[in-house]
């Protein structure tokens, strides 16, 4: 964990909404993993207060970068969005426990909106181990797959799907699950309800989910980032996740 | 050189920025960047005798100017402490004061008792102010004659210093020091979060699990300076604190009569604010030509004991 004056080399409208931040921070992106997020001051004054917390969506070693891709909000994701090239950030990092790639099966990713963000840094790194990976990708419309260009950079393929039809599949993209489980191992990021739906359909099949929750600190010392754990209790999520094994965790109750 | 370091109710700190209890875990999750032989002490997670659960999420939320929370006082239990944090915390030349919270008396009086005799611990700080739990907590600190019965309880068990931490939350914050004074503390915290809460207008149902929660940061900096102000006469060394953000809040408490000064809320959004603040202390004395910290205590109260 670093605590770095981080400086902004892009931060480009994707969408409506959706940025794309490219933040030079060697110290974090040196040991930043797939799946883990830093904690950002989105600006220097008491409104809003707290950090906010990002998935790493790329990470350049070598160019000391990172990648975020992040979906305007509220106070806070705004402004994060007025920052300009050449400004300084403070910037925490890299936290939590990302994914963790499971032998022998074949990665498929899945996305809802904006989650597709921790989904790419996963895709990044199968592509740097030189394993095969899958991605299907979900959203409202088509011109909010936020992720479609980082991939393709990667040289990913992406199975799209949109609430409106306006690209791929129609519907949601748990949709494009059937039929596609076998010798699969699920990594997926998005809204509760599909992260829920990914749980009930995954079965069998291994699933890891990235969770999200309000976060104070982001470092495990105020304990608010609670989430329910299956069989009780609760789960910090930003030291015990965000990316938790899908049997770990509960929506219910 | 300005000497920082203060004598706390019988604490001996090298400088008086601790860190607030439940906003610096048990030291170690802030470590990697806050070294903790830097800061005056780590005041610890609130602990009791088991292991508590805490509350349903959503635990916290902002607000403006500041957030509120309702973690219920989870905490890994006193054996946890006892074996894992206090050896560690001792490692790293961490001035540790426990916080400690129970739902009856005798839990409190047990976890005082354990903690007695072990150097690992500096002092107590007897947590009656928690307004997130349904037993003990706030419980305690809302009624004159119970918080003295604890604090009796408690005081007859240990040697260590005993610090108590009120809650703002009461008619008459300056009545019940007074009976934790002559119940035998040795010092006076002040002061926990205020009672909060925030209403989600598209679900029509409170943001909290708990529906309301204790608010803390800058927005309750001058409620918690002005019941350090009233507290200065009750003649006990006082532990400031509440929405500490930079070096001039924690003066304004030392010249109300703390003697030192707690910050929380400030760590989340600058992980580094202790020792920024404990640095701009320093650099105000050697301005102002003060040899001591020790001199600015009550140095704007003329009603303060403390000093
Ligand atoms: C580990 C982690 C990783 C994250 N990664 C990303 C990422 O890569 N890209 C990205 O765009 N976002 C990500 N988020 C979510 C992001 O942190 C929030 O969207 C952001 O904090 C909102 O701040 P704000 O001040 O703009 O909005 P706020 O003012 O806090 O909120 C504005 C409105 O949005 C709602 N809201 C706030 N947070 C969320 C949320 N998480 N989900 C749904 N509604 C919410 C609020 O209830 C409110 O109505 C992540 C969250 C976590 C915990
Ligand atoms: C997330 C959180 C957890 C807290 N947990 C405790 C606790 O366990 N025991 C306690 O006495 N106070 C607890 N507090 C109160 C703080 O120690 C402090 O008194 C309060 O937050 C006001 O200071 P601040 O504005 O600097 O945060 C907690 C505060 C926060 C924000
Ligand atoms: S955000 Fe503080 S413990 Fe997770």
């Amino acid at each position: 964990m670093n605590l770095e004056q981080a400086r902004v080399e892009e931060n480009r409208l994707l969408a409506a909404d959706h940025r794309r931040m490219v933040l030079h921070a060697p110290a974090i992106a040196a040991s930043a993993g797939a799946g883990q997020f830093v904690h950002l001051r989105a600006h220097d004054s008491f409104h809003p207060l707290l950090r906010r917390p990002l998935s790493v969506a790329r990470c350049d070693r070598t160019a000391g970068t990172l990648v975020l891709i992040y979906r305007v909000l509220g106070e806070g994701t705004a402004r994060l969005a007025d920052r300009r090239p050449g400004d300084g950030i403070d910037v925490l990092g890299p936290l939590g426990r990302g994914f963790r790639l499971a032998p022998g099966l074949t990665p498929l990713l899945v996305a809802g909106g904006v989650g597709v963000a921790p989904l790419i840094s996963l895709a990044e790194e199968c592509v740097r181990m030189g394993r095969a990976v899958e991605v299907v990708a979900g959203a409202r419309t088509a011109s909010l797959l936020v992720g479609e260009a980082d991939l393709r950079e990667l040289g990913v393929e992406c199975c799209s799907a949109t609430d409106d039809g306006s690209r791929g599949y129609r519907g949601p993209v748990t949709g494009l699950l059937g039929g596609r489980l076998d010798g699969r191992a699920l990594y997926a990021a998005g809204p509760a309800g599909m992260l829920r739906q990914v749980q009930q359909l995954a079965g069998a099949t291994p699933a890891q989910l990235c969770i999200e929750a309000a976060m104070a600190c982001g470092v495990g010392a105020c304990r608010g980032c609670a989430c329910r754990a299956r069989g009780g209790g609760y789960r910090l999520v930003c030291t015990e996740g965000p990316v938790f094994d899908s049997h770990e965790v509960t929506y219910d109750g | 050189m300005a000497d920082l370091a203060v004598n706390l109710a019988g604490i001996r700190l090298r400088n008086p920025v601790l860190a607030a209890s439940g906003t610096f875990g048990y030291g170690r999750e802030y470590a990697a960047v806050v070294p903790l032989d830097q800061i005056g002490g780590v005041i610890t997670k609130g602990t009791s005798l088991e292991a508590w659960t805490g509350n349903p999420p959503p635990r916290t939320v902002e607000t403006a100017a500041g957030m509120l929370n309702a973690i219920g006082l989870e905490n890994p239990g006193l054996k946890h402490l006892v074996e894992a944090d206090l050896p560690w915390l001792a490692s790293q030349g961490a001035t540790v004061v426990v916080n400690v919270v129970g739902r009856t008396v005798d839990e409190y009086v047990a976890v005082a008792e354990a903690l007695d005799a072990r150097p690992a611990v500096a002092g107590l700080e007897l947590n009656v102010s928690c307004p997130n739990v349904d037993k003990g907590g706030m419980a305690f600190g809302v009624h004159p004659e119970s918080a003295y019965a604890l604090v009796r309880a408690v005081r007859k068990r240990t040697r260590l210093p005993l610090l108590v931490k009120l809650t703002p939350n009461v008619t008459d914050i300056v009545r019940i020091a007074e009976q934790v004074r002559d119940a035998g503390a040795d010092g006076l915290s002040a002061v926990n979060t205020l009672v909060g809460m925030a209403i989600d207008i598209h679900c029509r149902r409170p943001v909290l699990g708990n529906a309301t929660g204790g608010l803390s940061g800058p927005a309750i900096k001058p409620v918690a300076l002005a019941a350090v102000w009233r507290l200065a006469r009750v003649g006990l060394p006082i532990l400031g604190g509440g929405g500490i953000s930079f070096w001039q809040d924690a003066v304004e408490f030392l010249m109300a009569g703390a003697t030192a000064v707690a910050v929380g809320t400030a760590t989340f959004v600058r992980p580094r604010a202790m020792l920024e603040i404990a640095q701009g202390m320093e650099e105000y004395l050697k301005c102002q030509g003060i040899e001591r910290i020790t001199d600015l205590v009550g140095a704007a109260n003329p009603g303060a004991r403390t000093g």
